[in-house]
């Protein structure tokens, strides 16, 4: 065999492409549904926390930004270890899939709480006290002058974080879930073959490449004119 | 609650495996030393060839830059170190973290480059031109100067990222913080050397979060 024949043998090898395929598509689904559990739970709680925040209540906000700056900290990959590897001591389980779920849609609570937050700050306090001399309440001027301007500076900043910790997604293969990579690595000791690999390596680039481009352009698109 | 104790923070365990945790402190630090100079030096490269003007540049750049932001890095790891030694070519675990942090944190990097440099006004390139600076010696002491400094918040924030992110290397069995807690926790059957690990890390980059939520509140403040 040639170099060449040798590589594309290895790396792009019909049979056992077409033999692993089905598994990379199932693992493309859970991966989808993980991701987007992970983005409607992370911003969820994210807007809450935000919004608690704005109330200024003392004791709370201290454990609002501790929580925060707890998950901003801490690498992904260790906090879903904690949840999968030792909450089990303590008599609870967590599959896998649940693991990497709470992992990262906490992660991505703390770091869209922050720019939710930053979001918040930046209204002028001007535009608070006009509002509530207007009489309208508290809850109404949040609602419906400050969150309004708030979440659209928001946007830029908040699609580029959902994406890079939608990605982690693959760390659930580690804790032995069958997405994507995890079908993929598996595959790869069954037939000895890098090739479902190089497919789960496509399988990434067909969910995550429009993703990363739409990012971009809703960064020019939103960006404010100086 | 005295079980979850046992479990979680028990002093004892602590002791026991701090010599195994430390190893793996050292490392972490070791490859963080590593890999955020081999991030950077890859995003300079991007970011001072996206000021190429020719298409032929640009264009094949924006792919290569959104390939590695939209391919998970974790991907990339395991294909560099599962996937190459069946073409031969074996790196190793060090070498596999090396090459897969040179090419997605290059990437990243090299995108908030391009931002600071896109945000130096042209004028001032063509005023250092035209003082007889050469285009090299105005990209070294003119623009990339400002555009790091315009850039600082996202280039600190990345830098969190990128070694938070060395907790991968784990996966590929090289005996970072992380892969020594499993193995302090496999020895000991305790959960306790992973809470550790959690706290080192905590300790090592809370600081470095706190400075980052004050630079990020006051550059989204900024923009209106």
């Amino acid at each position: 065999m040639t170099g060449w024949e040798r590589f594309t043998d290895s790396f792009f090898n019909a049979r056992v492409m077409e033999q692993y395929l089905p598994k990379i598509i199932e693992g493309f689904g859970l991966t989808v549904i993980l991701a987007l559990l992970i983005i409607v739970a992370g911003l969820a709680a994210g807007l809450l926390l935000a919004l608690l925040r704005a109330f200024a209540i003392r004791p709370l906000n201290w454990l609002i930004i501790f929580t925060v700056d707890l998950f901003r900290a801490l690498p992904p990959l260790v906090i879903i270890v904690l949840l999968f590897f030792g909450l089990p001591s303590a008599g609870m389980e967590l599959s896998g899939f649940a693991s990497t779920w709470l992992a990262l849609a906490l992660v991505l609570m703390a770091f869209s709480e922050e720019i939710f937050w930053a979001g918040i700050t930046s209204v002028p306090k001007g535009q608070w006290e006009a509002a509530r001399s207007t009489g309208l309440g508290f809850v109404a001027t949040l609602r419906d002058v400050v969150l309004p301007q708030a979440l659209r500076l928001t946007i830029p900043p908040l699609t580029n974080r959902t994406i890079a910790i939608t990605k982690g997604t693959a760390l659930a293969s580690v804790v032995a879930v069958q997405d994507i990579l995890g079908a993929a690595h598996g595959a790869v000791s069954h037939s000895y073959n890098p090739s479902p690999l190089t497919m789960g390596a496509i399988a990434y680039l067909i969910l995550f490449f429009p993703v990363v481009v739409l990012g971009r352009w809703i960064e020019t698109r939103f960006a404010w004119k100086r | 609650m005295e079980d979850f104790l046992l479990a979680f923070l028990n002093w004892q365990i602590v002791q026991e495996a701090w010599p195994i945790l430390w190893d793996g402190l050292k490392s972490t630090l070791a490859l963080s030393a590593m890999v955020v100079p081999l991030g950077i030096a890859g995003g300079i490269i991007l970011a001072v060839l996206s000021t190429l003007p020719s298409p032929w540049v640009r264009w094949p750049l924006r792919v290569w830059v959104d390939t590695f932001r939209a391919l998970p890095p974790l991907v990339l790891l395991i294909f560099l170190f599962a996937g190459l030694p069946f073409a031969g070519v074996d790196i190793g675990a060090w070498g596999a973290v090396a090459v897969g942090f040179f090419l997605n944190t290059g990437a990243y990097y090299g995108e908030i480059l391009r931002a600071g440099i896109e945000s130096v006004p042209r004028g001032q390139i063509e005023a250092a031109r035209s003082t007889g600076l050469t285009s090299g010696q105005t990209m070294r002491h003119v623009v990339l100067p400002q555009a790091v400094r315009n850039v600082l918040p996202d280039l600190i924030s990345n830098t969190l990222e990128v070694v938070k992110l060395t907790s991968i290397a784990s996966v590929v069995a090289l005996p970072e913080l992380l892969f020594q807690a499993r193995q302090a926790q496999s020895v000991t059957y305790n959960a306790t050397p992973i809470v550790a690990a959690a706290v080192v890390y905590f300790i090592l980059l809370w600081p470095v979060v706190r400075l980052l939520s004050r630079l990020e509140n006051r550059q989204l403040a900024s923009r209106r």
